[in-house]
């Protein structure tokens, strides 16, 4: 394997620490929406929407992801044509500019249904400029890497996409503790999209200062520049053929391998198992926080035993284990049945009412917090509705159960299912970058390796949430119905990977 | 060539020639799943719009399952394109750098 001198070491720092941190900042960007999915679809939506609220707000959420491909199609066409760096930059204000604005959009109860359609355009940007960020860093780093070295390399720009999650987590957290539950739902939501202008602002300052890529400087000074990139690559069928494998073998499993564990797993935590707020996003935290490291250790082995099977194992372990997990996860916070062996003690009940004008009818609804033996607690919520027209039928009150705790034990068991999600998601991410870079050829290669990624990732990946929700809903469902879609996404990336795809470890990038 | 080596080499050449044969045999399987998606995906939106109650509801089902159908007519008809090359032999051998493209 070649060595680097220390002034070459001391460059390509720099170019991963600059095109990391602007490419971590656009993801921060892009996830503080799905993770305040809830508190928005209050927001944007009639307030007796519902369930469909947060249906319509993981729409607007997957929406983003959609339209990723297409950024990755124009921003990828400029890539190749005006070279990367100038093309990053620019998506770089596009996002953070769109998050900014994000932040201002009022309520629904001010403005209608003119908020969500606000928003939606807004996202709609943040997905196209994600869509050309990603694959500029990737091919940006890589064609600065040495051979021998490009997974070691490029597995830092994989870190981002976690490390923005997490740092989207931490920001929402840090806020809503700060400010207090009931602000925070009310307007200090906005506060994490409006501090991305600053931070997008840091970065544009450090991007300014990085050079073009010397693979990119060296074919336009030899004039080699593809005259029209989106032509070669899906217009050439040699080329074209090549960007449906990377799709179908590689980043269609990877991209619900990516959002079940890093997503999905929130939201199930959250809203099928009725977890508190901050205790399915600490959850994620620390589960992010010990899986991160391996993104570098499985992208250095993959230089060594090649990327394909790394890859194809995560999804093979998704596939196989993801039932069993969300099964523990419902088994461990079925408090329903808890309580009926373990309660130790109940709460003086907290009552309000709520009066029904048209109808003349009462809503009460009671709620007392129940501690269980292990440590764990929840609140018991019951809401009865007293009709003013006494012919009718007194109803029986509907019990829900919200905001559920853990004993410490099944804490660190949640969290070392969640680990091995995400580390699952670092087997099959670490070496995607490289994987991609290799396939194709630099003159078209912002623009080829953009589009299957995007596609994978943004349509099939960004999806998970919004389906598996949308499935699990269905009349006769169950709550693990949802995740027949991340697994058969994965199975048919899976065989498709594993019969078509070569075990390349590494191989020229300069041509 | 010694003996030991005409065997390892006529046993790989016969598992690439099986390996060609699985890659081709599947391409069938992929032309078929890319129709067989859609009409899967448009026959549960049916069945699921007609289910929803009148109003919101409805058009909140309809949404849904139009986004959902329209970004999956594209993807299945490229995976269809995918089991044409895959039939077609176009799988066979990858190339291995860019001259081959």
């Amino acid at each position: 394997m070649p060595k680097l001198d220390d002034n070459a070491t001391q460059s390509i720092t720099k170019v991963i620490a600059a095109s990391s941190l602007g490419t971590l900042i656009e993801w921060y960007d892009f996830y503080i929406f799905g993770s305040l999915a809830v508190i928005i679809g209050h927001q944007l939506f009639p307030s007796d929407a519902g369930a469909s609220a947060l249906i319509n707000t993981l729409a607007i959420f997957a929406a983003g992801f959609i339209v990723r491909p297409f950024g990755a199609l124009v921003f990828g066409r400029l890539g190749d044509l005006i070279g990367r760096k100038y093309t990053f930059l620019l998506t770089l204000v596009l996002m953070g500019g769109s998050t900014f604005l994000i932040g201002l959009i009022p309520s629904y109860s001010s403005i209608g249904y003119a908020a969500p359609i606000l928003v939606l355009i807004l996202r709609l940007v943040q997905g196209l400029a994600l869509g050309g960020e990603y694959g500029g860093a990737a091919t940006y780093v890589a064609e600065h890497a040495p051979p021998g070295k490009r997974g070691f390399f490029t597995s830092w720009i994989q870190t981002t996409a976690t490390l923005g999650l997490f740092l989207s987590l931490g920001v929402i957290v840090g806020t809503k503790n700060i400010l207090g539950a009931e602000a925070f739902a009310d307007w200090g939501w906005r506060i994490p999209f409006l501090l991305s202008i600053l931070l997008v602002g840091v970065s544009i300052y450090i991007r300014m200062k990085m050079h073009e890529s010397p693979v990119f400087s060296k074919l336009k000074s030899e004039g080699k520049i593809s005259a029209n990139p989106l032509k070669e690559s899906f217009q050439k069928k040699a080329n074209f053929k090549m960007v449906l494998l990377a799709l179908f073998g590689a980043t269609m499993g990877q991209g619900v391998i990516w959002y079940t564990g890093q997503f999905y797993a929130q939201s199930f935590l959250e809203n099928t198992c009725k977890l508190d707020f901050n205790e399915s996003r600490y959850i994620l935290l620390w589960a992010i926080l010990f899986a991160t490291p391996f993104f570098v250790v499985f992208g250095s082995w993959s230089d060594k035993v090649g990327r394909k099977w790394i890859m194809l194992s995560g999804m093979l372990l998704g596939i196989i284990f993801y039932r069993p997990i969300y099964q523990y996860f419902i088994d461990a916070t079925n408090v329903e049945e808890f309580q009926k062996t373990e309660l130790v003690s109940v709460s003086e009940p907290v009552i309000s009412s709520e009066y029904i004008e048209d109808k003349a009818d009462s809503v009460i609804t009671s709620t007392v917090v129940k501690t269980l033996k292990s440590g764990g607690t929840f609140k018991e919520i019951s809401v009865q509705t007293i009709h003013a027209d006494k012919t009718l039928a007194a109803e029986e009150p509907k019990i829900s159960f919200a905001d559920v705790t853990l004993s410490s034990v099944t804490y660190w068991i949640i969290i070392g299912l969640v680990f091995f999600q995400v580390l699952l998601v670092t087997m099959v991410y670490g070496p995607i970058a490289a994987f991609l870079v290799e396939l194709f050829p630099t003159q078209i290669r912002y623009t080829s390796m953009s589009l299957p990624y995007h596609i994978g990732n943004g349509v099939f990946g960004g999806l998970v949430p919004f389906i598996a929700t949308l499935v699990a809903s269905f009349q006769g469902s169950t709550p693990l119905s949802g995740l027949w879609y991340p697994i058969g996404i994965a199975a048919l990336s899976f065989v498709i990977g594993a019969v078509y795809i070569n075990n390349k470890g590494d191989s020229e990038v300069m041509d | 060539m010694s003996r030991p080596d005409a065997l390892c080499l006529n046993l790989t050449i016969k598992n690439q020639e099986n390996m060609n044969a699985l890659k081709r045999i599947l391409g069938i399987l992929w032309i078929v799943l890319g129709p067989t998606i859609i009409i899967f995906l448009v026959m549960q939106a049916i069945e699921k719009i007609a289910a929803a109650t009148e109003g919101i509801a409805r058009t909140n089902t309809t949404l849904q399952w139009s986004i959902i159908i329209i970004i999956f007519i594209p993807i299945c008809a490229a995976l269809m394109i995918f089991g044409y090359y895959a039939l077609k032999g176009e799988y066979d051998r990858l190339p291995q750098n860019s001259e081959e493209l």
